[in-house]
């Protein structure tokens, strides 16, 4: 099996759900000769050529709006937001036309599509290049959100998505676009939504994490074992609809819940994924959950790797559980 | 003569396409030259928008229906432009057009289905009145916040293209949707990409409350499109032979890939904006007579009447015909119940996740609201 980055495995996907499904199309801001910030669409335009990966003028809420429409006609397009801290100006058209579209229709008009953005910082990008918005969609019945961790998801996650019925925000962790290699199939696969993966397994803290933090949550899980503490981490890969069953399966094994992201703590989803588990294990924990996030300021650039909940953040977190 | 800019510069180079002289003939230039036989059905579903609109706000007024959005004025706007779309071409709405998702083939029933929120309603009672959704007669599903349909319909007509299928799409809009980031981007969107798609704004001189001066310091909001590198035209939006005459203009030049035309119909909202709305706080009654004498209904009527096409008879006869269809429609409408409590969370999805079950669960299992309203 070739060795690929979430980059090539991405591009792997598209590529292959294009030669499989003509009406899957590329739009948005420098997707096309460049082929995308990242590359993440190298190729494709030269490949399917200027109807189907196409560059469009400077607007994330023309490009949904856009997107929206051609998925009504029955397109599949998969629009690309450069950086999802840009996806503000289709919020509207995401929360009140793609996510509602269906529902509001009774079933006469479906919008899927799948909707690509880069998430997270560590890569010295600023407020501006950084955000972590998955709570602002999770909270908005209607969308998906999805996002990967390794090379091997994310291409199995894409093509599920991109087959999905129902509209997807697919994050993917720029941080670890690069950094995580691995062996990817070639041709067509599903890795299924809505199911997480244990990416390692323990008996004494669960601790939940999701693209780019999972690595933190790895090595912190590696250092606690060292002390004795054995983390069974939890790869959430589909954040909504959660894969509850495998969440409450391993915290009442272990009693003891970690909840880790980069976005603010406030209103975010580790508030959720704490209060679900209390609501059906309550009786099962032995400590109090905590949640390791970002801090509730704006994404800071000179301090960032101060703001985020890394490994050396998430190691006393867990030895904290551990020992209550 | 109309009002012809919107802020005051007096220009002659402003030209609004009339083809229905003040004299009841047609004007050859733009005559779209229908059938005697055409203009008698566009005519007829103007009144009967008339009068069904007259009969909602009725049933509002009773309590028998939440709420409705009227179209008194903008018939002719609103119906010659439908009336001027083909059967694959797409027509997505803005929220005052249940005239033309009539003449496109909605059944009253199943209009007045939404208008009640009942078990039969299409969209199960999820969406206010004024909200339904035809898919197979090619007309949109209707949403509130103003705008969003506009770059909607570029990308289906986008599509549309791109799968070389002859068809064009028509949106409609208010004058205060010219003011939304989605009129930006949708006239940009479809200058770039050539997309057959036809920008049919109804000028309708109010956004609620707000004038359409105050929506722009342009002298029109047609002279916008050259902005973006399409055309854009003005037309006497109570003349309906002149508004089907630009559209089908507009849907030739879509459908001939020479891409979008933005449409200014100037016309009048002579309602308030809703039933919820009382225009007598901020219009004076006053502003209102120019326009009672440019009534689209009685222009259409007037060139019928004296080319013996129509007469007292028919008024009398349409009238009884939309009233007993009306009656019907409103007492099954009324006697159905509400839609299936269960039915709440079907469609947010494709197949309802784990988190939906449990809540339709709950819900089915645990106490009833007091009432339904």
């Amino acid at each position: 099996m070739p060795l690929m980055n979430m980059v090539q495995a991405i591009n792997d996907a598209l590529r292959v759900a294009m030669r499989k499904d003509e009406r899957v199309v590329i739009l948005g801001e420098d997707v096309g000769k460049v082929g995308g910030v990242f590359r993440v669409t190298a190729g494709l335009f030269d490949e399917f050529g200027e109807d189907r990966v196409i560059d469009t003028p400077l607007s994330e809420g023309g490009i949904i709006g856009a997107a929206v429409g051609m998925a009504l006609y029955g397109m599949v397009p998969i629009p690309e937001i450069q950086f999802s801290d840009f996806i503000w100006p289709a919020y509207d058209q995401i929360v009140n036309e793609l996510a509602k579209y269906r529902y509001r229709s009774g079933g006469e008009y479906t919008a899927g599509m799948v909707i690509r953005t880069p998430v997270g910082g560590g890569i010295r990008g600023g407020h501006y290049h950084s955000q972590h918005p998955e709570a602002h969609f999770i909270h908005v019945p209607g969308i998906k959100v999805v996002i990967p961790s390794n090379a091997y998801d994310a291409k199995g996650l894409l093509l599920a998505a991109i087959e999905d019925p129902d509209p997807v925000l697919f994050l993917e962790p720029k941080r670890v676009y690069r950094a995580a290699k691995g062996e990817v199939p070639e041709g067509h696969y599903k890795v299924p939504l809505e199911s997480a993966a244990i990416a390692r397994d323990g008996s004494d803290v669960t601790v939940l994490a999701y693209g780019a933090m999972l690595y933190e949550a790895l090595d912190a899980a590696t250092k606690a074992a060292e002390q004795g503490v054995e983390c069974e981490v939890i790869d959430l890969r589909t954040l909504w609809p959660v894969d509850i069953q495998t969440i409450l399966a391993s915290v009442k094994k272990t009693g003891r819940l970690v909840v880790v992201h980069e976005a603010a703590k406030t209103g975010g989803f580790g508030g959720e994924l704490v209060t679900l588990v209390c609501e059906r294990a309550f009786y099962h924990l032995q400590a109090p959950p905590i949640r390791v996030t970002g801090f509730d300021t704006p994404f800071p650039y000179t301090l960032e790797m101060e703001y985020m909940p890394l490994s050396h953040r998430i190691l006393p977190a867990v030895l904290e559980s551990a020992r209550a | 003569m109309l009002k012809t800019s919107l802020n005051g510069a007096e220009n002659h180079d402003l030209d609004v396409v009339q083809v229905l002289r003040e004299d009841g003939t047609l004007d050859p230039e733009h005559d779209p030259k229908l059938s005697d036989e055409n203009v008698v059905y566009i005519h007829r579903h103007m009144v009967s928008t008339r009068l069904l609109d007259e009969r909602l706000v009725a049933l509002q007024r009773q309590g028998r229906i939440g709420f409705h959005v009227g179209s008194v004025g903008e018939e002719a706007a609103i119906l010659g432009s439908t009336f001027a779309m083909g059967e694959l071409d797409w027509l997505l709405p803005c929220y005052r057009e249940f005239g033309g998702a009539l003449m496109r083939g909605l059944s009253l029933q199943r209009f007045l289905d939404n208008m009640f929120g009942n078990r039969n309603d299409t969209v199960h009672g999820r969406q206010m009145p004024d909200h339904y959704t035809c898919r197979e007669k090619r007309w949109g599903s209707i949403s509130s916040p103003v705008g969003t349909q506009i770059t909607q319909a570029v990308g289906l007509a986008w599509a549309a293209k791109l799968s070389k299928e002859r068809s064009s799409v028509l949106v409609y809009f208010g004058d205060g949707a010219t003011s939304s980031c989605e009129f930006h981007s949708g006239l940009n969107f479809a200058g770039v990409f050539k997309t057959p798609t036809i920008f049919f704004c109804r000028n309708n001189g109010w956004a609620i409350s707000v004038p359409a001066d105050r929506q722009t310091a342009s002298r029109t909001f047609a002279e916008k499109a050259s902005g973006y590198g399409i055309p854009g035209v003005r037309v006497d939006g109570n003349d309906v032979f002149a508004v089907v005459a630009v559209t089908q203009k507009a849907r030739e030049r879509a459908l001939n890939g020479q891409g979008a035309t933005l449409i200014e119909a100037l016309t009048y909202r002579m309602g308030g904006h809703s039933t919820s709305d009382d225009p007598n706080r901020y219009r004076p009654m006053a502003d209102l007579e120019p326009w009672q004498k440019r009534d689209p209904i009685e222009r259409s009527r007037e060139y019928l009447v004296k080319k013996g096409l129509w007469g007292d008879a028919d008024d009398a006869a349409l009238v009884l015909e939309v009233e007993t269809q009306f009656r019907e429609a409103v007492r099954i409408a009324e006697d159905t119940p509400p839609p299936d409590l269960a039915s709440m969370f079907d469609d947010v999805y494709a197949k309802p996740p784990w988190h939906l079950e449990e809540q339709r669960a709950q819900l089915l299992g645990g106490p009833r609201a007091p009432s339904q309203h």
